[in-house]
């Protein structure tokens, strides 16, 4: 870091960031052109959903979550394919298993809420999600090996639930003649509030999985498994 | 001039994540570095889409909502990388 | 007025957003810089409710900060105890 090689690096860097401000800084005086926002807010009352960004995030731009559920997946099946998970941490002390008693069903009974309110107010399918992970981190951390996960054969079952429940729908919506995740009016609340449901248990479950760190079984398992 | 601040401190947080980056070599600081920089990135996408007056653009939101959590499933990915070669090299 | 101690407040939400982004950066603890690197998210996701962006700062918060946050602070755990028993050498993580 305290050779040469650093302070030219700096120096590019430092060049890169001044350009980079003076494009800001011509596109903020060049003057607002125009957005999709009024496109977005012209189109709510069809959704079913009065957050915009919930609008924009399951039913304008549908593909894009349900890839971004893909990506989730698939960063996932990476980790497992990694190696198995380094064993728990040793069992908490009373003072942090109460608290855990108390923090864990307030995480989820809030992630719920989240969930729920999103269609109308700031919350949604990912903030729910990242409570049901941080649950799972909690527990985690408190000594429980799986993260308070179910089996191995039910957490694959879980991890999946999102994309699964996505496309899904879309075949549905497809078959119904209405194109793939075109939602029929008046269906699309609730369609996009299962949706949602299934891809905040697949996000909870993924990420506090990811925390675990590793395929949670060994070969031995596998081999008498499957 | 609200905007200019907001929009120039993500080019700053930017251009501080490449540095660090490319100057540091231990995975987690490279990944640190990693982070702040896509956080610049999702800081100047939000400061552009808040516009004084109109309600601020729900699309950008939606993209940076959706960037935070393959930022977080790449980083979870890259430490498992780091940890499977940490590993096999036995402790170095 | 009103203007003024606006843009005061903006500056301050900014410098020290830059500010804890330096110190996670150049930090040489390596679990300083992670717990730095959550206070910048938690920060952000503040920076961000500010810019009426509350549905991503709470996500920013959940996610960017806590999730990642407690991936990099296990990792970095597990750096220290395996610096500690290379006999402490590369203690930090080695700057190159």
């Amino acid at each position: 870091m305290k050779s040469a090689g650093g302070l030219v690096i700096g120096a590019f860097v430092l060049l890169l960031a001044i350009w980079l401000l003076w494009v800001v800084q011509t596109a903020i005086d060049i003057g607002a052109g125009p957005r999709l926002a009024e496109q977005a807010f012209a189109g709510l009352p069809a959704t079913g959903v009065s957050n915009p960004v919930t609008a924009v995030l399951l039913s304008y731009r549908g593909y894009d979550t349900l890839l971004e559920l893909a990506v989730l997946l698939a960063a996932l099946l990476g980790i497992w394919s990694l190696g198995a998970a380094s064993p728990g941490f040793q069992a908490a002390g009373a003072v942090l298993q109460g608290m855990v008693t108390l923090v864990v069903p307030l995480l989820i009974l809030a992630g719920g809420y989240l969930l729920w309110v999103g269609g109308h107010a700031p919350g949604g399918a990912f903030q729910a999600g990242a409570l049901l992970g941080a649950a799972g981190v909690v527990m985690r951390l408190a000594g429980d090996e799986r993260a308070g996960l179910p089996p191995l054969a039910a957490q694959r079952w879980l991890v999946v639930a999102g994309v699964a429940v996505f496309v899904l729908v879309g075949i549905a919506t497809m078959g119904l003649g209405a194109g793939f995740l075109a939602y029929p009016i008046g269906w699309s609340k609730w369609l996009i509030l299962a949706i949602e449901t299934a891809a905040t248990v697949a996000i909870g479950t993924t990420l506090a999985a990811a925390y675990v760190g590793g395929r949670p079984w060994s070969h031995a398992d596998v081999s008498g498994q499957s | 001039m609200a905007q200019l601040l907001y929009g120039g401190a993500g080019v700053v947080l930017f251009a501080l994540g490449l540095w660090a980056f490319l100057v540091y070599t231990p995975l987690l600081r490279k990944l640190i570095a990693l982070n702040i920089m896509g956080s610049g990135v999702f800081h100047l996408l939000i400061a552009i889409a808040e516009r004084g007056e109109l309600p601020p653009d729900p699309v950008p939101h939606a993209l940076v909502l959706t960037g935070i959590v393959v930022a977080v499933s790449a980083t979870a990915l890259a430490l498992a990388m780091g940890r499977r070669l940490e590993e096999d090299e036995g402790g170095r | 007025m009103t203007a003024g101690l606006l843009l005061l407040f903006d500056l301050v939400l900014v410098t020290t957003l830059v500010g804890l982004a330096i110190a996670a950066l150049i930090s040489p603890d390596l679990r300083r810089a992670v717990m730095l690197f959550i206070a910048f998210g938690l920060w952000l996701a503040l920076v961000w409710a500010r810019l009426r962006a509350p549905d991503v700062a709470l996500a920013e918060a959940a996610i960017g900060a806590g999730l990642g946050g407690a991936l990099m602070l296990a990792a970095a755990r597990r750096a220290a105890r395996r610096a500690s028993a290379n006999g402490g050498i590369d203690a930090e993580g080695g700057e190159a």
